[in-house]
């Protein structure tokens, strides 16, 4: 009880106070996971649409993998970008190990696929009451790609805020990837784990509570947004 | 009916579609899936003009045979034809509005605006058109509102609104009031009346005698599947030559 007392006067007292090294670890927390997430929508939802709508062999497949993938253990991903970006390893030229690049595309890859797999549900639903009149109106299947995704797209931030919510709250890759250096790759999840190790429970609890804080401060932004959507396009 | 150049008017005057779609010719037309025959064997030939109302109990097939013509679902056999078109320019050149309008998540100009766009209509004229589709339907004071928050009679003519936003020469309508209460039903065949007027074929189904007898000006009455019948309306309503057509408008069930 102690300690959560402590923390929530130590995360008042940091926010107050917006101490340099916290404000620098939000920002960077904010940065890495939002570009993080930001890619993985560009890819994440023309693909999920695409394995909504359009017919091709291996479909059932990809959707089973995109499903699958959503499970990623972020450790492992941490490990395969580790090797790709290791000196040692293919991409090791590029000199991207321990940089926040390398923490983006660490999240990117564990977010890619859930939000893949919103967008397929959600675009499904959609496709199944849209098809015969995209269909009627001569909708070419691109088209009818952009038209879905234009309609969903309150629906999708659903898809994206539990992106963005895998992305900020996981420690595993961004601490294999990034290596957790001061002012460099530090970020909340990854100094949270510091300061637990070294026994610094309230700092460690108050960044908890900072971090909460961010992702509620998201979540409800894009519930207004949706809620707004809702009442004036149905 | 008079053709003036490529134009043509119809008895009340109001210029009209080029003729270039109809008559449409369906020959030996059947229809089949998982083994069993749903349509067999319809022939007709339907042309400028003539409102066209497609009759018969539930499952005769009323709304197979409009997917079907209108391009929706490949025929099993047989034949559809339109006589001076590609089936590519034939598609561009007809609607149709489903029995639960299928609306976009978007306002209601701009569920109008987006066919316009997507025929290519240059920006300029998108506006004009909308408000003209929408003043028609009576539905300019809603324009900015969700579409899909009106009430289902204003939902039916803007989906009217929309397929008749381009000025299709065939409108194909699949038991469009079917959900409506009277009121709604007026409208929107007040709006069909007045689409009819400007010039567009109307070829709808429905299970509604009395909107049968209010807008048919021909009579495509079918049963398990086969065409029973293809007559004038008042022909057909007053005196029906299979007994399948005559038992359906005395109101007796048919098996």
């Amino acid at each position: 009880m102690d300690d959560v007392r402590a923390a929530f006067f130590t995360a008042l007292g940091l926010l107050i106070g917006l101490d340099r090294d916290l404000v620098a670890i939000v920002r960077l927390s904010l940065t890495v996971s939002l570009s993080a997430v930001g890619l993985a929508t560009l890819l994440g939802l023309p693909l999920g649409a695409a394995v909504a709508v359009w017919q091709f062999p291996g479909r059932t497949l990809v959707r089973i993998l995109l499903n699958a993938l959503m499970g990623l253990p972020p450790v492992v991903v941490g490990l395969v970008v580790y090797l790709l970006l290791s000196r040692a390893g293919p991409l090791g030229a590029l000199g991207l190990l321990f940089t926040p690049t390398a923490m983006v595309t660490a999240q990117c890859l564990l977010v890619t696929p859930i939000i893949a797999a919103f967008t397929r549900q959600i675009v499904a639903d959609l496709h199944e009451e849209y098809a015969e009149q995209l269909h009627s109106l001569g909708v070419g299947p691109w088209h009818v790609l952009w038209t879905l995704l234009w309609d969903g797209r309150f629906s999708l931030l659903t898809g994206l805020l539990a992106g963005f919510g895998r992305a900020s709250a996981e420690v595993g890759a961004v601490i294999i990837v990034g290596g957790n250096m001061h002012r460099v790759t530090r970020v909340v999840t990854t100094t949270i784990a510091l300061e637990t190790s070294k026994g610094n429970l309230p700092l460690a609890l108050a960044l908890g509570m900072i971090l909460m804080l961010l992702v509620l401060a998201v979540n409800a932004t894009a519930m207004v947004i949706q809620d707004t959507a809702r009442r004036l396009y149905g | 009916m008079k053709a003036i150049g490529l134009l043509s008017v119809n008895p009340e005057g109001h210029a009209m579609m080029p003729a270039v779609l109809l008559p449409l010719v369906v020959h030996d037309l059947c229809y089949e899936i998982g083994g069993k025959r749903l349509l067999e064997g319809i022939s007709f030939r339907t042309d400028v003009g003539p409102r066209t109302v497609v009759l018969g109990p539930n499952g005769a097939g009323k709304s197979l045979l409009l997917r079907l013509c209108h391009g929706l679902l490949q025929p099993s056999a047989g034949t559809i034809a339109w006589a001076w078109a590609t089936p590519e320019v034939a598609r561009r050149c007809q609607a149709m509005v489903f029995q639960h309008p299928v609306l976009l998540r978007r306002s209601t100009a701009a569920n109008i605006t987006y066919v316009l766009r997507l025929q290519g209509v240059p920006r300029r004229q998108r506006r004009a058109m909308m408000m003209e589709a929408l003043e028609q339907a009576g539905l300019l004071p809603l324009a900015t509102q969700a579409a899909r928050a009106l009430s289902g009679g204003e939902q039916q003519r803007l989906a009217l609104a929309r397929a008749w936003a381009l000025k299709p020469q065939v409108l194909f309508l699949d038991e469009p009031t079917a959900s409506l209460d009277p009121a709604a039903t007026q409208a929107v065949e007040t709006l069909l009346d007045h689409i009819h007027r400007a010039g567009t074929k109307i070829i709808m189904t429905t299970h509604d005698l009395g909107q049968a007898r209010r807008l048919a000006d021909e009579v495509l009455f079918l049963h398990h599947g086969r065409l029973v019948e293809y007559a004038p309306a008042p022909a057909f309503f007053s005196h029906p030559q299979s007994k399948e057509a005559a038992a359906f408008l005395e109101g007796k069930l048919l098996w």
